[in-house]
C-alpha cells in the first residue's frame, strides 16, 4: 500500500486486493456476510406486509362470508394440500443442508442438493398446476365463466352466495398466485446458484448467496405454512 | 469489535449437524400430517385456533433453527423480524378490530 499512498486514490480500494470476493467497504468477511443477510431480512420484513394485506383481507372476508369460505375451503383437494407442504418442507431441509454443504466447502454435495431443491420446487408447482386444472374444469376460477351452483346444491343447510363464494376463490387463486411466483423466482435464483455452486465460486469462507437465497427460500415455504390451514383446512369437520 | 480482525479462523459462523437438520425435517412433517389430520375433528372453535399455533410452531421452527436466527451473531436480524412481526399484527389486529365492531354478527 505504500507505495501507492500520496496517488490520490482511496487507500481503501486498494485493502483486500488478494480477495476479490470481499468488497473493499466491508472490514472483514463475516462483517460482509452478516451485512448481506441482514439486507435480505429487511427485504422479507417487506415481503410480510406484501403478503400481510392478502391475508388482511382474507381475514375480513372469511369472518364476513364464513359458510362460503368453509364450502369453498372444502372443494379443495386435501391431500395434493398436505403433499405439497411435505413437498415444500423437502426443500427446506436440502437448502439447510446446501447451505451446510457450502459452509463446508463440499461442493460436490452442494450442487446436488440444490439440484434436489430445484426438483422439490418443481415438483410443487406441477402439483400446484393439477389442482388449479381440477377447479379450471369445475369453473371455480373467478372469472366470466365461474359457477358455484355445485358448491350451492352440495351444502343446502349453508345457504350459499355464489357471489360469496367466488371472493373466497379470488383470494384462493391470488395467494396461491402470487406464492407460486415467488416459487419461480426461487427457482430461478436457485438455477444460478447451483450454476456458481458448479463453477467452484463458493468456499467456506464465501457462500453468502447460498445462504440469502435459502433465507429467501425458507420465507416462501413458511408462507405457504400459513396457506395451507387458512385455505384447505378452513372447516373439515365431519358433517359440516 | 476488535482492532484487527483474523480473517482465517471465522468464530462467527454455526454449523448444525445434519442429523440435526433430518430431526427439524421429521418433526415439520409431523406437525403436517397432524395438523391435516386435527382439521377432521370437530374441536368447534378450536379447530381453527389449533390449525394457527401448529402453523406458528413450524414457521418458528424454520425461522429459529434453518433461517439460522437462534445462532445468529447480527442481532439486528432480530429486531428486524420482530419489527416486522410487530408491524403485520398491527395490521391484522386493527383491520379486525375495526370490520368486527362496524355492524352487528
Amino acid at each position: 500500500m505504500s507505495d501507492r499512498a500520496g496517488t490520490g486514490d482511496s487507500p481503501l480500494v486498494l485493502e483486500h486486493e488478494d480477495r476479490p470476493e470481499l468488497r473493499h467497504h466491508f472490514a472483514d468477511v463475516v462483517q460482509q456476510r452478516n451485512a448481506a443477510s441482514l439486507g435480505m431480512w429487511w427485504f422479507l420484513g417487506t415481503e410480510i406486509m406484501f403478503f400481510g394485506g392478502m391475508f388482511c383481507g382474507y381475514l375480513v372476508y372469511r369472518r364476513a362470508y364464513f359458510p362460503d369460505f368453509a364450502a369453498g375451503s372444502r372443494s379443495l383437494n386435501l391431500i395434493a394440500g398436505t403433499l405439497n407442504t411435505a413437498v415444500l418442507i423437502c426443500s427446506s431441509l436440502t437448502v439447510a443442508l446446501a447451505v451446510r454443504a457450502s459452509q463446508l466447502g463440499k461442493r460436490k454435495q452442494l450442487v446436488n442438493l440444490l439440484l434436489a431443491t430445484i426438483f422439490f420446487g418443481v415438483c410443487f408447482l406441477a402439483i400446484k398446476g393439477y389442482e388449479w386444472r381440477d377447479e379450471y374444469i369445475h369453473h371455480h376460477v373467478p372469472t366470466f365463466y365461474f359457477d358455484a351452483h355445485d358448491l350451492v346444491r352440495e351444502n343446502p343447510n349453508l345457504h350459499l352466495d355464489p357471489q360469496h363464494t367466488k371472493i373466497f376463490f379470488s383470494l384462493y387463486f391470488a395467494l396461491t398466485g402470487v406464492h407460486a411466483l415467488h416459487m419461480i423466482v426461487g427457482i430461478g435464483i436457485f438455477s444460478v446458484i447451483t450454476f456458481m455452486a458448479w463453477r467452484g465460486k463458493f468456499n467456506p469462507e464465501y457462500h453468502t448467496p447460498v445462504e440469502i437465497a435459502g433465507l429467501y427460500w425458507h420465507f416462501v415455504d413458511i408462507v405457504w405454512i400459513y396457506l395451507f390451514p387458512l385455505l384447505y383446512l378452513i372447516d373439515r369437520r365431519p358433517g359440516a | 469489535m476488535a482492532e484487527h480482525v483474523d480473517h482465517s479462523i471465522d468464530h462467527s459462523e454455526h454449523i448444525g449437524t445434519s442429523g440435526f437438520y433430518w430431526l427439524i425435517w421429521a418433526i415439520l412433517i409431523v406437525a403436517t400430517v397432524l395438523t391435516a389430520w386435527i382439521s377432521t375433528i370437530d374441536l368447534g372453535v378450536f379447530n381453527t385456533v389449533v390449525a394457527l399455533i401448529i402453523a406458528t410452531c413450524k414457521a418458528s421452527i424454520v425461522v429459529l433453527f434453518f433461517m439460522h436466527v437462534k445462532y445468529t451473531s447480527e442481532k439486528m436480524t432480530k429486531a428486524v423480524l420482530l419489527a416486522a412481526v410487530f408491524w403485520l399484527l398491527l395490521l391484522l389486529v386493527l383491520s379486525l378490530a375495526d370490520y368486527s365492531t362496524r355492524y352487528a354478527g
